[in-house]
């Protein structure tokens, strides 16, 4: 038995270390409310994340809705992590976690539906007529929503296209369940007035 | 589905100071601090202990008594121990050592009876009803109690943390329950204590789910 380390695995070790005990410090300094540690924390775990996806999931949808799912748990649960404890341990449980539950519903889902390949739900089987490019509704709708003020255009980002219900969208926004509600409302109202204005141009 | 960048940018931008769980150990310690003071008044208050006194002169009962509180206290402990994401799974057989000795140490108490007493006295119903109801009040309100800090925790996994809690707060209320129990077990009411106990588990374990608040996952991208 070689009981000694080589070098370079020793510094590998050394570093991930490292990277472990720096992500637990910005990780306790984003629970004292830090955006800017949170934000390098949450673009430095990403891809690590991804690494773990790809393990259980082949599609990469299915990755990156693995990886946005622990994203968003990791924010609901960021209070549980104790600083005084190793921040890996902590993250990669509650991924594996949250990824053992994407694969368990969709395992429910794939028992129920069955798969169509595209050519069977094309209209038109020319390429032609199913132009790759988004259409040009969603496009215009993508627009209009950078044009709303912040606050509204989080919550229709929140509520509306990740179809969160409004006590998560609260926890993450930081805004109560009654402003979301307003903003939303006039989000939409703007919205309706942006798209009817894009219409009736040429 | 928004990007990944975005989705990092609003969590960011939103993010807001959070005060961060005590340890497990104190937060457990606490809970059952406060049910000792509360327990402990009204036991007090109703003049319960003259009760206790004279029911620990029959051997084997202090064990049993200890073995109960035991159960509860490591029931308790590996509730708040499991809902955290980065703790052992293996804090659920905690409670499981005192629980046996709880449930031999009655099953020899009953067994002493059957041969002081007899058959026919220790299979009638009697009293066993009303420690049934008794068990269930007391384990309520505790159970209520128990979620309000277990629901802080978010956890990923509830059940293995509602069954800890469940036992928990079984073991308390059959515990605060030998204040108030005159007399020596019999066969009936341990089979009496085990069904309210067995139940109360089953309740907090099935019903307790929506309370802890389980983080929602995303729904499945379209297609």
């Amino acid at each position: 038995m070689n009981s000694t380390v080589s070098a370079p695995a020793q510094s590998a070790a050394e570093a991930a270390l490292q990277v472990g005990l720096r992500w637990g410090l910005l990780m306790s300094q984003a629970q004292g409310g830090d955006a800017p540690a949170y934000r390098r924390l949450l673009i430095e775990l990403a891809p690590y994340l991804r690494a773990i996806a790809r393990r259980y999931h082949r599609d990469p949808r299915d990755v990156e809705d693995s990886v946005q799912d622990v994203l968003l748990t990791l924010h609901v649960v960021r209070h549980t992590y104790d600083p005084a404890r190793p921040f890996k341990p902590w993250l990669v449980t509650l991924a594996r976690r949250r990824i053992a539950d994407r694969l368990r519903t969709q395992w429910r889902t794939c028992a129920r539906e069955a798969q169509l390949n595209e050519s069977q739900y094309e209209t038109f089987a020319e390429e032609r007529t199913n132009p790759s490019e988004e259409p040009p509704e969603e496009r215009l709708l993508q627009s209009a929503i950078e044009q709303l003020p912040a606050a509204q255009r989080q919550a229709v980002r929140l509520l509306k296209m990740q179809e969160m219900s409004l006590q998560e969208a609260a926890q993450i926004s930081g805004q109560s369940v009654s402003s979301l509600k307003v903003a939303t409302h006039r989000a939409m109202k703007s919205l309706r007035r942006l798209l009817a204005a894009d219409r009736s141009e040429p | 589905m928004i990007p990944t960048e975005d989705l990092i940018n609003q969590l960011a931008e939103g993010v807001q100071p959070v005060r961060r769980l005590r340890p497990p150990l104190v937060r457990a310690s606490q809970w059952l601090l406060g049910v000792l003071l509360v327990a402990g008044a009204v036991i007090l208050a109703t003049g319960a202990v003259q009760r206790f006194a004279e029911r620990s002169l029959t051997p084997g009962f202090d064990a049993e008594w200890a073995a109960t509180v035991l159960t509860g206290i490591c029931a308790v402990l590996a509730a708040f121990q499991l809902s955290l994401p980065d703790r052992s799974r293996h804090w659920l057989w905690l409670p499981l050592p005192p629980l046996l000795v709880w449930l031999g140490a009655s099953g020899f108490g009953c067994y002493r009876s059957w041969l002081v007493e007899g058959a026919d006295r220790s299979l009638q119903l009697g009293e066993s009803a009303h420690c049934f109801l008794f068990i269930l009040a007391v384990s309520v309100p505790l159970a209520i109690a128990l979620t309000v800090p277990l629901r802080r925790s978010r956890p990923l996994e509830p059940r293995p943390v509602l069954w800890c809690a469940g036992l928990g707060v079984a073991a308390l209320s059959a515990a605060i329950l030998q204040f108030f129990h005159p007399f020596n077990i019999t066969v009936m009411d341990l089979a009496v204590h085990l069904v309210a106990i067995a139940l109360v588990v089953l309740l907090v374990g099935g019903l307790g789910r929506k309370a802890l608040r389980r983080p929602a996952g995303l729904a499945s991208h379209p297609g």
